[in-house]
């Protein structure tokens, strides 16, 4: 009896977290990928098994269009939020020393991110708009002529946008590797003869691999599924995957959106896939 | 149980209608003026769901004080009306729709049509929702025209009936006609067709809505002014049509021709008052917004004519006994010309003008529906100067813009296809 108990108990410990995975992660997925074979019109889903959700969605040059410019942007805010956000972790781990000063300049990044996604967003257009204030300082100073125009509404915007949107969920996960990052590590290269960039290439990036690839899913993940930033900072002019799914969902094609949910899913799980492939973060924690 | 619970269901039935005769009776026999309070003492609930524009509070509060009827509104946008109109036909009373849905959903069964004798106003309703000519001599307009699915010629028909029966499907509330707006001090000419917003000059400084059924009409204008093609029926193309429509967009697209794409109502005012753009397609409320910002802004009328939308309420097929009494009741005070003088104060128009204009003053009639010069300030319902006086309304007189109706907000038979081609527009 005690026997049993002692084998049930991992089981029953899970059970909780089962229960909340199953039913709020596992349920809808499933529910997703039954609802992507169904037939739909303007009045309903109608069940069934028909494969042209896919059809329509994979062999459609609009979709992979539509991808591309969605990796392109993840590929370039991911290059950019990794850059700036282990310089800004390194600095908050190796020069800050105090623990108070690192912890208060760290609340400062996060303060931002007390105003809404929305709000952060959209306060950019008054900045880059063609009479905003760049410009209006631009043409005042005489430094050029007319407005600069492709600052706002355009693949610039949207770059822009997002690298502040998201660079804080990269700085977040380097700084928290860093500081469990042995000091005296540091000060054995030094002694050992290591030069500045030798000690941050060969001892701090190692090092600091599992929190770059933590950083990078964050990052990656949002990027594929933006599409608020993408619509509002291009004005319409650049597609998303996710405006893509949500246009569709707008004219009530639920199955189609489904279908193209499904196949982001899968591109973004490969993609974590390959990120966790290269790091190990288990390991390296 | 079963039996005594169904015995006490019926009787109260019995006790509505009676009290839904009697106040028939008494506005039949006109003796009672003013809306009987019997509601009150007999509360009823309707329950209406629509595309947000007409949902207005202020029209629900005053229905409850005169009529003693609750009105629950609900509000979603027009392709989820559609849905919700033939998936939950048992959750409204009242389907408060575009015409172009009505055509989608009328056909399933869930509306049904209104005996026009029950309608105490119906001989006031504006003849464009009866013959689609505003006036005799007028030009019946493209598109899902209002006439065209107001009709059947029974209870229980699923076709629309070709001219005028006693068999209304659904009264119309409120409609308006669109066009381009523009920023009068910098487009720095003047604008007098829809093909002035593909002019070279406005490079990167136009915008068009970005709502596919909608979208593709203005570009179907866009396109007829500028010669490209002529459309059988720009609210039902061909695929060759739209694709020819599309491809036209793509080709400016790529050419830098917008500035934007807009989906919501704010876009707009933002775009336009932010000066991002010049010209684009924009609604009546947000030329209304921009210009209380100070803004000038211009509801341009245009010589090819107008793109016009227009809604009504239609009757659940479930409602019977007294709680179709209080639908018609109901409807019946809506044209009863409050809700008209309410509508037409916001820029939109009511369908009986005649009854709206004794609850307007001269002044408001003269400008709103007359085009003539205000003579003093023009409010905003909540009050605010929304014209100073010795404004005139852009585009005219009632029946200058309304007579003008080039084409209404429709539902094609590709629908589908073009929404897939616009979606390549988007992407392109």
């Amino acid at each position: 009896m005690n026997n049993l108990l002692a084998r049930a108990t991992p089981y029953i410990q899970a059970t909780p977290l089962l229960v909340i995975l199953g039913f709020f992660l596992a349920v809808p997925i499933l529910l997703l990928l039954v609802v992507s074979f169904w037939d739909y019109d303007f009045a309903g889903m109608y069940p069934g098994f028909f494969t042209f959700n896919y059809a329509e969605t994979l062999t459609s040059w609009v979709t992979w269009r539509t991808y591309g410019n969605t990796l392109k942007f993840a590929a370039l805010v991911w290059a950019i939020t990794a850059f700036v956000g282990f310089w800004v972790a390194y600095f908050l781990a190796f020069h800050v020393r105090s623990a108070t000063t690192q912890m208060i300049l760290f609340l400062v990044c996060t303060v931002p991110f007390l105003t809404s996604n929305i709000i952060r967003m959209i306060s950019w257009i008054p900045v880059l708009g063609r009479n905003g204030l760049i410009n209006s300082g631009l043409v005042g100073a005489d430094i050029v002529d007319q407005p600069v125009e492709w600052l706002l509404y355009s693949d610039f915007a949207v770059v822009l946008a997002m690298v502040h949107l998201y660079t804080l969920f990269m700085v977040t996960p380097i700084f928290n590797t860093m500081m469990r990052i042995d000091k005296s590590l540091v000060e054995a290269a030094r002694d050992a003869g290591a030069k500045d960039w030798q000690i941050i290439w060969n001892v701090i990036l190692p090092l600091a691999k599992p929190g770059i690839a933590i950083g990078s899913i964050f990052v990656v993940t949002l990027v594929m599924a933006d599409f608020s930033t993408v619509q509002v900072m291009s004005g319409g002019q650049s597609a998303s995957v996710a405006l893509m799914m949500r246009n569709q969902m707008s004219l009530l094609q639920y199955p189609a959106a489904a279908a193209n949910a499904i196949v982001l899913l899968v591109l973004v799980l490969f993609m974590v896939a390959g990120i966790l492939r290269i790091v190990d973060i288990r390991k390296e924690l | 149980m079963t039996e005594t619970s169904k015995t006490g269901i019926s009787r109260r039935n019995v006790l509505k209608g009676g009290a839904a005769a009697a106040a028939g009776a008494a506005i039949g026999s006109g003796v009672i003026t003013g809306f009987p309070t019997i509601w009150a003492q007999n509360p009823i609930t309707l329950r209406q769901f629509g595309t947000g524009v007409s949902n207005l509070n202020a029209i629900a509060e005053k229905c409850k004080e005169d009529l003693g009827i609750t009105l629950e509104m609900t509000a979603t946008d027009s392709d989820a009306a559609a849905q919700r109109a033939v998936t939950q036909p048992d959750s409204y009373d009242i389907a408060d729709i575009e015409y172009w849905i009505l055509k989608k959903v009328f056909p399933t069964g869930v509306i049904q049509p209104m005996d026009t004798s029950k309608l105490t106003y119906y001989d006031k309703i504006v003849p464009l929702f009866k013959t689609g000519k505003l006036l005799p001599d007028s030009v019946i307009a493209q598109g899902t025209a209002p006439h065209t699915v107001g009709f059947v010629e029974a209870p229980g028909d699923k076709t629309f009936a070709k001219g005028e029966t006693g068999w209304f499907t659904m009264v119309p509330t409120i409609y308006n006609a669109d066009t381009l707006g523009i920023r009068p001090d910098l487009v720095g000419r003047e604008i007098s067709t829809w093909a002035d917003i593909m002019d070279p000059a406005f490079k990167g400084k136009t915008a068009i809505i970005n709502v596919p059924s909608i979208g593709i009409m203005d570009a179907a204008m866009i396109m007829e002014a500028m010669g490209n093609i002529t459309y059988g029926d720009k609210g039902n193309m061909t695929t060759a049509e739209i694709d020819a429509t599309i491809d036209f967009l793509i080709k400016a697209k790529q050419d830098g021709q917008f500035r934007a794409f807009w989906k919501s109502f704010d876009e707009s005012v933002n775009l336009m008052s932010s000066g991002e753009v010049v010209i684009q397609s924009m609604w009546s409320p947000a030329v209304a917004a921009v210009r209380s910002k100070g803004i000038a802004c211009k509801y341009q009328p245009l010589k090819e004519g107008y793109r016009s939308w227009g809604g009504g309420l239609g009757l659940a097929a479930h409602l019977q006994g007294a709680q179709l009494d209080a639908a018609y009741e109901y409807i019946n005070w809506y044209t009863s010309g409050w809700v008209g003088g309410y509508l037409n104060r916001q820029g939109y128009y009511s369908a009986a003008m005649d009854t709206a204009k004794e609850h307007m003053s001269a002044d408001e009639w003269g400008y709103w529906i007359e085009g003539k010069a205000a003579t003093g300030d023009i409010l905003a319902p909540d009050g605010t100067v929304m014209e100073k006086a010795g404004a005139i309304r852009d585009g005219g007189s009632f029946e200058e813009r309304m007579g003008k109706v080039a084409c209404w907000n429709s539902v094609m038979d590709e629908d589908r296809y073009m929404v897939r081609r616009w979606n390549e527009f988007i992407a392109a």
